[in-house]
């Protein structure tokens, strides 16, 4: 493993974490910003797994697997959340709950 | 591996494109599940077999799976049948096909040259016994905060997803919490 593929890994996952941003930013379907965000989660992890590479550690797979389990958490809280809205405001615009009311 | 590292990249890089793109939801997590098999390809690549394994179980198994039946709760409507006719064109999985057409060829390279030295396994391998002993000695305490977050996940997934239930009372009308 030498230098140069550290820096392509690392340049990798610092694009794709871009995408996830720009697909946040431009969509306004809520599932597609649910799945925007795990592509940048899973940007983070790949950062780490690189890191974890470069001093032949275990602690990025550690860190990896942690990232791993809060996405579950969270992809599991937000599609609990994805279905109030659609149950509620019978759309899945993001822009239609833009308001707060109890 | 070198060359093996950049077709994996670039097979990432333009399906995860084609998610943010797609107009479609099913299209986008179908690219999506490519973007996450390249992942895995490239974690395999820097030595990370576990974290490989884990990324395909879990990732493109698991979550896709999870954003899949929710769709699915979402538009259960009577053009149900007649929308998934016209999405089952050859344009739309030709795509995602021949990405995943490269991931294999990709992979049949790596199993056939894997014990012809320098080229095989990368020799800096961080082994599933290694992460192991690490996530249950110096990490114990993450760990079980992953499970208490997990925990939390499955009380407020259950607390939120749960759809108020409309009663008629004999006098009043009202929503039961």
């Amino acid at each position: 493993m030498n230098e140069i593929q550290i820096t392509q890994g690392l340049l990798l996952a610092g694009t794709l974490f871009m995408l996830g941003l720009i697909g946040v930013l431009i969509r306004r379907n809520i599932i597609f910003m649910l799945v925007c965000v795990e592509i940048m989660l899973n940007a983070a992890g790949l950062a780490f797994i690189v890191a974890g590479s470069k001093w032949a550690q275990p602690d990025g797979q550690v860190m990896f697997i942690f990232i791993l389990t809060m996405a579950a958490a969270e992809v599991s809280v937000g599609l609990a959340l994805i279905l109030q809205i659609h149950h509620q405001l019978k759309t899945l615009d993001s822009d239609a709950a833009s308001e707060m009311k109890g | 591996m070198e060359i093996t590292f950049y077709i994996s990249g670039a097979v990432a890089i333009l399906s995860t494109i084609m998610v943010i793109t797609r107009f479609n939801i099913i299209h986008a997590l179908l690219y999506l599940v490519v973007s996450f098999l390249a992942l895995a390809t490239v974690f395999f690549i820097m030595g990370a077999p576990f974290a490989a394994a884990l990324e395909i179980i879990i990732y493109a198994g698991a979550i896709v799976v999870l954003i899949i039946f929710v769709i699915m709760m979402l538009n259960l409507k009577g053009e149900a049948i007649e929308q998934e006719r016209k999405w089952l064109t050859p344009q739309v999985w030709i795509g995602p096909a021949i990405l995943s057409f490269i991931l294999l060829g990709e992979l049949i390279y790596i199993i056939g040259i894997g014990n012809s030295g320098a080229a095989g396994l990368p020799s800096q391998l961080v082994d599933s016994k290694a992460v192991g002993k690490s996530l249950y000695g110096q990490y114990i305490l993450g760990v079980e905060l992953s499970g208490m977050l997990l925990m939390a996940g499955i009380v407020g997934a259950y607390h939120l997803g749960r759809q108020k239930k409309k009663v008629i009372h004999r006098f009043l009308e009202q929503i039961e919490e």
